[in-house]
């Protein structure tokens, strides 16, 4: 059952073959039972998870049907979830009951679905590793000795240990499609402005995008479906009419043109491209035309991102002043030693790390030569996206330079691990949706394979992604012992 | 560049941080190693380039109507303050 995908076990609900309360038990006794050894989960909605079920069956009973009705999920622990704990991987909102639903999580409510539970991340979704966790480090379901990525760590390594058919997840430099490559499954970062944030907890508000992990770009379209579309209560919404994506699945990929980037493929590993050159030829059987194409400022994207994101996270994060919710320290003597305490207490080593860089970079005398250089060389890189984009329709690449690492290997060295986000980093400035689909095997772990289309091509690029998945069955590999 | 114990130490001020001593020889590192890292940009030539400020062009931000659209749900939202006394939120004494 837990192999199936999503479209399967929608067809399975509606014939009245399962019902709802039978799948969730199902998914429900696998946590239970796998989640131990994969640390994938912050908290556990068992309970709400059958009463939500019960209401799905009574809905499919009554004749209702719908793609995700009765289908149960798992929530990143960054979206607001009322009435349930959201902690943001934080000692910071340990206790935090969140007093209302994201958008995201009311619209997937309201579609049918049924969460089981939130899943772990790097804290404040900031790191690759998810090993800045406040609950400890989540393991990747292929090797339990290897990160899954991150931040949606959790989200991904349950979604590839079929603990749950679809899972949310956040993407600000690359937190959805890094884990979904190093756990195997199909990860999808839309286009900013194409999901609501409101009830996500920010991060950096120009960058944080909410998405999907799936174990096919199917089910990641059908996801989409629902998380997508204009919210009033997010500034930065875009009122741009949503597509059927599922619909866009059949279009033929004959004379669509895919653009090899340049910097990307420069000094990859031998065996990264050689699953590259695979992907490649897939495309080209599939009639699709490539050429090189070139991004000249993309190695400018890793130090621009790492000084805009952490400029608006020290802006975001000032939020947390252990006065109107979350951690307050012992017996604070005055009421900076509140917020000192408090703060300096709530957080962990990797969040006061990008508080601090961002608080540096935007402090007196020093915004013009970092803030305000990094958001013009953030055009720089977007004006290469958009001259790419003039000449193909998507661009693709790996979407990370190694498969998983150790656990513990990088996290002495910031810089290393930032250097992780590479690849994905630039989709996240530019703005540009980015989807990542499982491409093979190196040492057995697996790897992804990126493509990055312009703002609203989601349509189009799931249609690629699915297109692939048709041609080979990479997506389908299950890691030993979660089958 | 490398970042001095007095720089972070300000800054940590700045971010209403306390760091402990044990921390800060850590954070000492790490910080100077990020900024050198970060300090790549100063080569990039943005003569003339004009600052990004959202990833999608023609955006505004929106307005709307000057409307109640909330109802007062001080109660709920107050469950989650470490403390409060008769709808406001206690902090230690501010002025003696």
């Amino acid at each position: 059952m837990h192999n199936l995908f999503i479209g399967e076990l929608a067809d399975r609900l509606a014939k009245r073959q399962i019902s709802s309360a039978e799948l969730t038990q199902h998914f429900l006794g696998r946590i239970e039972r796998l989640n131990p050894a994969l640390n994938a989960m912050i908290t556990l909605t068992a309970k709400q998870a059958l009463a939500d079920a019960a209401a799905a069956d009574a809905r499919l009973s009554a004749g209702e049907r719908g793609p995700l009705l009765g289908i149960p999920l798992i929530h990143k622990d960054i979206f607001c979830t009322d009435g349930v704990r959201t902690s943001c991987g934080s000692r910071m909102l340990d206790n935090f009951v969140a007093p209302y639903d994201a958008t995201v999580v009311a619209r997937l409510k309201a579609a049918g679905t049924v969460m089981l539970g939130k899943s772990n991340m790097d804290e404040f979704a900031m790191g690759s590793s998810n090993e800045t966790s406040y609950y400890g480090p989540v393991k990747n379901p292929w090797d339990t000795a290897k990160v899954p990525g991150g931040s949606s760590g959790g989200s991904a390594a349950a979604t590839a240990a079929r603990l749950t058919p679809f899972a949310t997840g956040t993407d600000t430099g690359g937190s959805i499609r890094q884990p979904a490559a190093l756990t195997g499954v199909t990860g999808l970062k839309p286009t900013y402005g194409r999901v609501s944030r409101y009830g996500m907890i920010a991060f950096a508000s120009s960058l944080d995008q909410a998405g999907v992990f799936a174990r096919s770009a199917g089910d990641a379209a059908a996801v989409l479906q629902v998380m997508a579309g204009f919210d009033p209560r997010d500034s930065t919404s875009v009122d741009v009419p949503v597509p059927d994506y599922s619909k866009a699945l059949g279009q033929p990929l004959k004379g669509m043109k895919i653009g090899l980037l340049r910097e990307f493929f420069e000094g990859l590993e031998p065996r990264n491209a050689a699953l590259l050159e695979d992907a490649l030829n897939i495309y080209t059987g599939l009639g699709a035309e490539t050429l090189q194409v070139s991004l000249p400022h993309l190695p400018l994207s890793v130090p621009t991102y790492y000084v805009v994101a952490p400029a608006e996270c020290s802006s975001n994060l000032s939020r947390f002043d252990g006065v109107r919710y979350g951690y307050r320290c012992e017996n604070p003597k005055d009421l900076m030693d509140l917020y000192k305490r408090s703060r300096g207490e709530g957080f962990g080593a990797e969040v006061k790390r990008r508080i601090m860089t961002g608080t540096y970079v935007l402090s007196a005398g020093y915004f013009d030569a970092y803030y305000l250089k990094a958001q013009k060389a953030r055009r720089l890189i977007t004006d290469d996206f958009r001259a790419a984009f003039d000449k193909v329709d998507l661009v693709i690449g790996p979407t990370t330079p190694t498969p998983a690492f150790d656990i513990g290997a990088k996290m002495n060295d910031p810089v290393l691990m930032y250097l992780n986000d590479i690849y994905t980093i630039g989709a996240n400035l530019a703005g540009l949706p980015g989807v990542s689909v499982p491409c093979g095997f190196v040492e057995g772990l697996p790897m992804g394979l990126q493509l990055i289309g312009p703002h609203f091509a989601e349509a189009k690029l799931l249609n690629a992604a699915h297109q692939y998945q048709q041609a080979t069955d990479w997506h389908t590999h299950a890691p030993r012992g979660y089958a | 560049m490398s970042l001095t114990r007095q720089d972070v130490e300000k800054i940590a001020h700045l971010a209403r941080l306390s760091i402990t001593a044990q921390e800060m020889p850590v954070y000492v590192d790490s910080l100077s190693s990020i900024v050198n890292f970060v300090d790549e940009l100063s080569r990039a030539d943005t003569e003339g380039v004009l600052p990004m400020a959202h990833p999608l062009d023609g955006q505004h931000q929106r307005l709307r109507a000057d409307v109640v659209s909330e109802r007062d749900n001080h109660e709920k939202y107050q469950h989650n303050a470490p403390a409060v006394t008769a709808g406001l939120y206690v902090v230690p004494r501010v002025i003696e």
